[in-house]
């Protein structure tokens, strides 16, 4: 190890506490740990001023191993108890770690509305395809015709595409990475962290255990060549067709615009209630 | 209540009353979703909030507004919601991470008929058992009821305390006829209002150890971003706040969230004797029966019974010693209430003595009449 990487878990990893982790070998959410981490480094921020709130999942155990205020919540919650903390303490950098049953299946109208609210959160959402935790049962993003343990017959349902879901709700934010595109993702991560703004990274993840295994794509390793084989840069997509595009999916920033954010909005709400209108209510007769 | 000069009375409903309650028990963060007979709250708080310095945010649904709810309250806010029998089912899953995790918070509920939707705009009481046990898991919880628009300000403010106090989710069991019958309402001096708020970490941050016992069992609750980076779980947890399976360190949680009620007894268990003292026939009551049990232990005293009203204002923890005393006292009980019998349950179950205890019942959308409870005095009375 690097006395870089040496130097970052001594900081950053709760390593005298819950080691070793709940995740398989080779599994995904390390290397978005590992991004997280690193982006959070080089934007300088301080440890005291970061929440990093999850749901239920194999994603949902992320926050246990590092030392920031960490939230372990429901499933499909995180955000919600997200934007209680924002909108208490805004000055707090609040980070929503979810997977995507947890963020698209049963936490899937509250990461709409968190993407229309645009509270100035940051929300990424490890989509490895799969409910990998409980035994492999087909999730909101598991593909057509692929088998899972609640499909054994092959999958007849349609698969969200995350990052598009979150543009259409309205994020000013949003990009796709992967675990194989370690270098980018680290980048994006840090671009949602320092978005003014509700910012969304979907990062595809590989779960061969329980997805890979049942798919011809047992082992990480063939998981992430896919990745790469499929993965296709926003600026080169733009100039494909769509036959060209057909089974590939996009990786960079899909959007960013700029919004009114809604603790901004709030305290202009507070200082003109406060000035514009008489102390108001029935208790004040 | 600092601009006020001197007592001031009005005219309030009882959802304004929980309202001016909130506020003045320091409640700066609202999270609702739409529901009758609760909407007036969400509404007032949404222009009164702002005001305070405070937020209010109307959410996706009933689950987002306990999560936010939790969430403020985690960044050490003291914070509420308020719903109708529908939306307090789909709070349920986050109130047991409140019990869990031990946040304080609020959650009125302004009781509808059921089951489903049910009578939104009749009163009903029908909701008492899923109030103390309606989240999954053995869980503590305190569940107080209202009965008057005073009521509702002073008990709102008692929820409060208790949450801030004891780290539990308060729920307050009102009903319709309560949240919207207005009444003279007389606010007290802000100096007779007494505030309760979390006790906070006394040591520097090495030595926090967010869920360790202590002789309350109530541990000092860190609010996030001040210095206390710890861990929050709807699992099982040791004493720093990280998922445990040991049976020794599951047995201690469980068990100290338990115990840290049990130990609040004397002070959680509110109720209110009336013309208790001499009385041989009783009637236990709350809510808005009560106001309707009052006036008919009145009547029936006028009529030469010795009838009194044992009135609950706390419903669980079940203040069963105050109960006792009634049925050791008493020879008949009646228990009135509008559901199908809940409370007279409990009231049946702490009974060792030969005190006959009769329920009444209504589940019509109708108030019960004081007429109706004098004839059940009369009866057990004769």
């Amino acid at each position: 190890m690097s006395q870089g990487v040496t130097k970052l878990i001594h900081k950053y990893l709760r390593h005298d506490k819950k080691f070793p982790h709940v995740w398989c070998p080779g599994c995904g959410n390390g290397i978005v740990l590992g991004a997280l981490i690193r982006a959070i480094d080089r934007i300088g921020l301080e440890k005291d001023e970061i929440v990093l709130a999850s749901g239920i999942g194999c994603s949902g155990r992320m926050p246990v191993y590092v030392d920031f205020n960490t939230l372990h919540t429901t499933h499909g919650r995180a955000l919600t108890f997200a934007t209680g903390i924002k909108l208490a303490k805004p000055s707090l950098t609040v980070i929503a770690i979810m997977g995507d049953g947890d963020a698209t299946a049963i936490g899937g109208n509250h990461f709409i509305h968190a993407a229309r609210r645009n509270l100035n959160l940051t929300a990424i959402i490890i989509n490895n395809q799969i409910y990998g935790m409980t035994g492999g049962q087909s999730s909101p993003t598991t593909p057509y015709g692929s088998y899972a343990t609640t499909a054994p017959y092959g999958l007849i349902e349609h698969a969200f595409s995350i990052a598009e879901l979150a543009v259409t709700a309205g994020a000013p934010f949003v990009a796709r990475g992967t675990v194989y595109h370690v270098e980018t993702l680290e980048d994006l991560v840090k671009k949602a962290i320092l978005k003014r703004g509700f910012a969304v990274v979907e990062v595809i993840s590989n779960c061969h255990v329980q997805y890979g295994r049942r798919n011809n794509m047992g082992d990480p390793v063939t998981m992430m060549k896919w990745m790469r084989d499929h993965a296709i840069r926003v600026e080169k997509a733009s100039s494909m067709s769509i036959d060209d595009m057909e089974g590939k999916f996009t990786i960079g920033v899909l959007a960013d615009v700029e919004k009114p954010i809604y603790t901004e909005e709030y305290q202009k709400i507070r200082e003109g209630a406060i000035k514009g209108r008489p102390t108001g209510g029935p208790g004040h007769g | 209540m600092s601009a006020r000069k001197g007592q001031k009375r009005v005219l309030l409903q009882g959802n304004e009353a929980i309202v001016e309650g909130a506020l003045a028990a320091g409640c700066r963060f609202f999270a609702g979703y739409p529901i009758t007979p609760a909407s007036e709250i969400a509404e007032l708080l949404s222009m009164r909030l702002p005001l305070a310095g405070g937020t209010f945010i109307q959410m996706e649904d009933e689950i987002a507004s306990i999560g936010a709810v939790i969430g403020a309250s985690l960044a050490g806010v003291k914070s509420m919601t308020a719903t109708s029998g529908p939306g307090f089912s789909l709070m349920q899953e986050n109130l047991g991470f409140a019990c869990m995790a031990e946040v304080p918070c609020v959650i009125v509920n302004v009781m509808r008929g059921g089951p489903s939707t049910g009578l939104p705009t009749n009163p009903s009481q029908g909701d008492v058992m899923q109030a103390r046990w309606g989240t999954h898991g053995d869980h503590p919880v305190i569940v107080l009821s209202v009965s008057t628009v005073q009521d509702c300000f002073e008990i709102t403010i008692l929820a409060f305390n208790l949450s801030e106090k004891y780290r539990v989710p308060v729920i307050i069991l009102s009903d319709a006829v309560v949240a919207h019958t207005r009444e003279v309402f007389t606010f007290p001096h802000a100096r007779e209002i007494q505030i309760v708020d979390r006790a906070l970490p006394s040591m520097p941050p090495e030595w926090y150890i967010p869920y360790e016992d202590s002789p309350s069992g109530v541990p000092p609750m860190a609010p996030f971003g001040e210095g206390y980076r710890y861990h929050v779980t709807g699992l099982v947890h040791d004493v720093r706040g990280f998922p445990t399976q040991r049976p020794e360190e599951i047995k201690a949680l469980i068990n100290r969230l338990f115990r840290k009620i049990t130990q609040g007894f004397h002070e959680i268990q509110k109720v209110q004797r009336f013309m208790l003292d001499d009385a041989d026939v009783s009637v236990i009551a709350y809510g808005s029966v009560s106001r309707a049990a009052r006036q008919a232990v009145k009547e029936a005293r006028r009529e030469g019974v010795r009838a009194g009203l044992l009135q609950l204002i706390t419903l669980f923890p079940f203040p069963r010693s105050s109960v006792e005393s009634v049925l050791k006292q008493c020879r008949g009980v009646v228990v009135p209430e509008m559901n199908v019998g809940q409370i007279s349950r409990e009231v049946k179950r702490v009974n060792r003595w030969e005190c006959k205890v009769e329920k009444y019942n209504r589940v019509d959308g109708r108030l019960i009449t004081p007429k109706q409870i004098r004839q059940l005095i009369f009866k057990l009375g004769t």
